[in-house]
């Protein structure tokens, strides 16, 4: 059993990443930020109930996660699995010319990589539906383990490789076609 | 199987591109087996446009990685602080938590 009078000192420093990812999950500042403040509030609560030794982070992000669910997606109940188009593997580095370019070295690639803005990157990611969105968040950009993100978002290990490679993909193409209207790439639109 | 019972630390079956490229996030996830692991790694020793693909995986993951950082607003973190200690007073009143010795 966890003291809440420790609550503060232990939680405290997660906030960075449990605000960038509610900020990812509303996809806007003043939702992140109720959404980040009851998040922690419920967190104290039930924080007697929290097994002292165990994944402090990953209770946290559950606790976020499902804040999220509760809040958000009880306003639309549809489910969002099936408008993901498939997106082949490497879509994005197929599309700047990867692997037939391969023997003259990445320099082109990382180029385009690099110039992808912060707003992009973001917008990118937030425009993948929730659950999508949710796993690539978790994996890519918190680091967790495939455990853990099926223990986050309580649903089988199998489910969140298929949500995080189809997410991951769509992800890509997403980006290539930022890459696509800022000239960046200089990929054909296709002609009607 | 075989296989399972006895596991060999050369392996004995190579894998292809297609076969790498299928289990790429499972590897940069570190979710394979060590087993398999080796067997990708082996092939990305050999496999030259296939390290580069994977490369590329790995900068882009590093990409979104970064350009997805948030600065915590100070208002919020003051407001949250505030709200866990008003929260520690109401139970402390009701002689809730017991960390807290009365004299």
């Amino acid at each position: 059993m966890a003291d809440q009078a420790s609550f503060a000192e232990q939680a405290m420093e997660h906030m960075p990443s449990l605000f960038a990812a509610a900020m990812r999950m509303t996809r806007n500042k003043a939702d992140a930020e109720d959404l980040v403040q009851e998040t922690y509030l419920k967190a104290y609560r039930a924080f007697g109930g929290f097994q002292e030794g165990t994944n402090l982070r990953a209770w946290l992000y559950r606790i976020l996660t499902n804040t999220f669910i509760n809040i958000y997606r009880a306003k639309k109940r549809r489910p969002d699995e099936s408008n993901l188009e498939d997106v082949e593997d490497l879509y994005l580095y197929r599309r700047l010319g990867g692997l037939e370019g391969a023997q003259a070295g990445r320099s082109a690639e990382d180029e385009v990589l690099d110039s992808f803005t912060e707003g992009e990157v973001k917008g990118a990611l937030e425009a993948l539906p929730d659950q999508f969105r949710m796993a690539v968040l978790l994996a890519d950009v918190e680091g967790f383990q495939y455990k853990e993100i099926a223990e986050i978002l309580d649903i089988p290990i199998g489910t969140v490789m298929s949500r995080l490679h189809r997410g991951r993909r769509a992800l890509q193409k997403s980006l290539f076609e930022f890459g696509r209207q800022r000239r960046l790439v200089d990929q054909p639109v296709a002609q009607p | 199987m075989d296989q399972d019972e006895k596991p060999s630390t050369t392996p004995t079956v190579a894998v292809n591109c297609s076969e790498a490229v299928h289990v790429l996030y499972h590897f940069l996830d570190g979710e394979l087996t060590p087993e398999r692991k080796l067997l990708i790694e082996y092939h990305l020793d050999a496999c030259h446009p296939c390290l580069e693909a994977f490369e590329f995986e790995v900068e882009l993951r590093q990409l979104i990685k970064q350009r997805c950082r948030e600065q915590v607003p100070d208002e919020l973190r003051l407001r949250i602080k505030e709200l866990l200690a008003s929260e520690a007073t109401a139970t402390g009143t009701k002689g809730g938590g017991g960390t807290f010795p009365p004299a």
